[in-house]
């Protein structure tokens, strides 16, 4: 009976695997930048006193949050050949996310004191100053753990970018695993990797939690 | 367009076919995850260490892990460890059943645990058994607490589904890009691929949103049918997607706790009163 496990196999597929992990980690830290951004402009943008501009956000976000990101992949990839995969990848879940994300800074701009924008408007602040001086720095530190979660979220989707030959982790295991007609060892470490990963992170996110107050 | 428009009434019946796959895949799921995180949200609730030891080591693997990494363990590992599971279909419902439990059982536990106190003691001091209370009085109130990130993951679950077609199951993602490369219409292809999703997202929020009207009108609350048609709710913690620990899992609305246990004892049937 041949050995189920394969050490030598696990031993040559880890710097693979770990290779694409610093993509995975690349793709996380951008798509997260995209969303974290974005996501605050549509927030914006929905409360803008413009409703020809808010409708069309807002059927833009639930569209989008409603239908799946590999599709979104995928057609964004066959749309635009020109741009590399991992652009397109980043944008496109960043995107994704950026709806998620409106969301969550809709929350915090609404939970943010009535008394605090009649302050500001007793001090006569610009309308700039009253959202970059006294609304924002509020409403996201309160949100803060929200997006982290958001984060840890795409940390985990970021397997999705596979589908568009990103050399990602799983697509390392999958072109591996393919090669040498072993999937065991590369899935299980995968596994094990993002779970490495992910378990701390979202420990720490709690006890940002805690300390916010939540 | 118009080549794209031919093709797609020719190809009627297959994508009718892929359509009941992607249905098949995100309802076999959901009823999987449905039982999955009742019995690891009530286990995570345990008064035993053990059990509760259990319960959490099981959610936090399927959390922290991706479910893509999942699926493709189930379907293409697990047969070397020598176990095949007979179908890709079942492979893909297991997956998701195991992932999408994990994070519904965090909203089992937040819901319950989010039930006000004054009801566990009113049910203690009206000497129900401990399976009464849970049944009579927790979890009708839980369970409208629920349905709202409930249905958050169900959709999550639907926009999950195109995996599957990476598995060689011929669902809507599949038969899409048949489309696609039987007319050349890439655009065409995935905005329809697209907006069929959203349809079958709205769909399943509505159901949702009918479903949430029902539990709460047998608590005496709630607005009646009027709500349904709104959109999938936010959720502005992350908690029912990311990986947010003990605590995580739901935003609770408060509970009006008073006029609650006459009208749920009600319809249930005075549990165990006699003393």
């Amino acid at each position: 009976m041949p050995k189920v496990w394969d050490w030598d196999l696990a031993g040559q597929a880890l710097p693979l695997l770990l290779q694409g992990f610093l993509v995975t980690l690349a793709a996380t830290v951008v798509a997260s930048v995209v969303a974290i951004i974005l996501g605050l402009v549509l927030a914006m943008l929905r409360r803008t006193r413009f409703a020809a501009v808010r409708a069309p956000v807002r059927a833009f976000v639930e569209f989008v949050r409603s239908t799946p990101v590999m599709v979104q992949l995928f057609a964004v990839y066959v749309v635009f050949p020109g741009l590399s995969p991992f652009t397109i990848g980043v944008t496109v879940l960043g995107i994704h996310y950026a709806t998620y994300m409106s969301e969550v800074y809709r929350a915090g701009i609404d939970g943010v004191p009535k008394g605090q924008w009649e302050a500001a408007t007793a001090l006569s602040l610009p309308r700039g100053r009253t959202w970059r001086a006294v609304i924002l720095p509020q409403a996201v530190r309160n949100v803060l753990p929200a997006l982290g979660n958001y984060v840890i979220s795409m940390f985990k989707d970021t397997p999705f970018l596979a589908v568009i030959t990103v050399h990602e982790m799983v697509f390392q295991a999958t072109t591996f695993g393919g090669d040498h007609f072993k999937y065991l060892e590369v899935f299980t470490m995968a596994a094990a990797i993002f779970l490495i990963a992910s378990y701390p992170t979202s420990l720490l996110v709690r006890r940002l939690e805690k300390r916010l107050g939540h | 367009m118009g080549s794209f428009l031919s093709q797609l009434s020719q190809s009627w019946g297959n994508i009718g076919s892929a359509l009941v796959i992607t249905v098949e895949g995100t309802i076999g799921g959901a009823i999987l995850a449905l039982v999955l995180a009742f019995v690891l949200g009530l286990m995570a609730l345990s008064r035993f260490v053990v059990v509760r030891g259990v319960a959490r080591t099981i959610i936090e693997f399927f959390r922290g892990t991706s479910l893509y990494v999942q699926l493709f363990w189930l379907y293409f590992a697990l047969p070397v460890l020598g176990f095949k599971i007979s179908s890709a279909l079942l492979c893909a419902i297991i997956a998701f059943g195991l992932n999408f439990g994990a994070y519904g059982a965090e909203v089992v536990r937040g819901a319950i645990n989010a039930v006000p106190r004054a009801q566990w003691e009113g049910a203690i001091a009206l000497n129900m058994s401990p399976f009464q209370r849970m049944r009579l009085v927790i979890l009708p109130q839980a369970w409208v607490a629920m349905i709202p990130p409930f249905n958050n993951l169900l959709i999550q679950l639907l926009k999950s589904t195109p995996l599957m077609s990476l598995v060689t199951i011929a669902d809507l993602t599949f038969e899409a890009q048949q489309l696609r490369s039987a007319t050349g219409q890439t655009a065409w292809s995935y905005l329809f691929l697209l907006v069929v999703y959203f349809i079958l997202a709205y769909i399943l929020t509505l159901l949702m949103n009918a479903l949430e009207s029902v539990a709460k009108a047998r608590l005496g609350r709630g607005t009646g049918l009027r709500g349904i048609f709104r959109m999938r709710p936010a959720d502005p913690t992350g908690k029912s997607l990311g990986a947010g620990l003990a605590g995580a899992g739901t935003e609770i609305e408060p509970v009006e706790a008073a006029n609650l246990t006459s009208k749920t004892m009600g319809a249930g049937g005075p549990g165990g009163g006699g003393v």
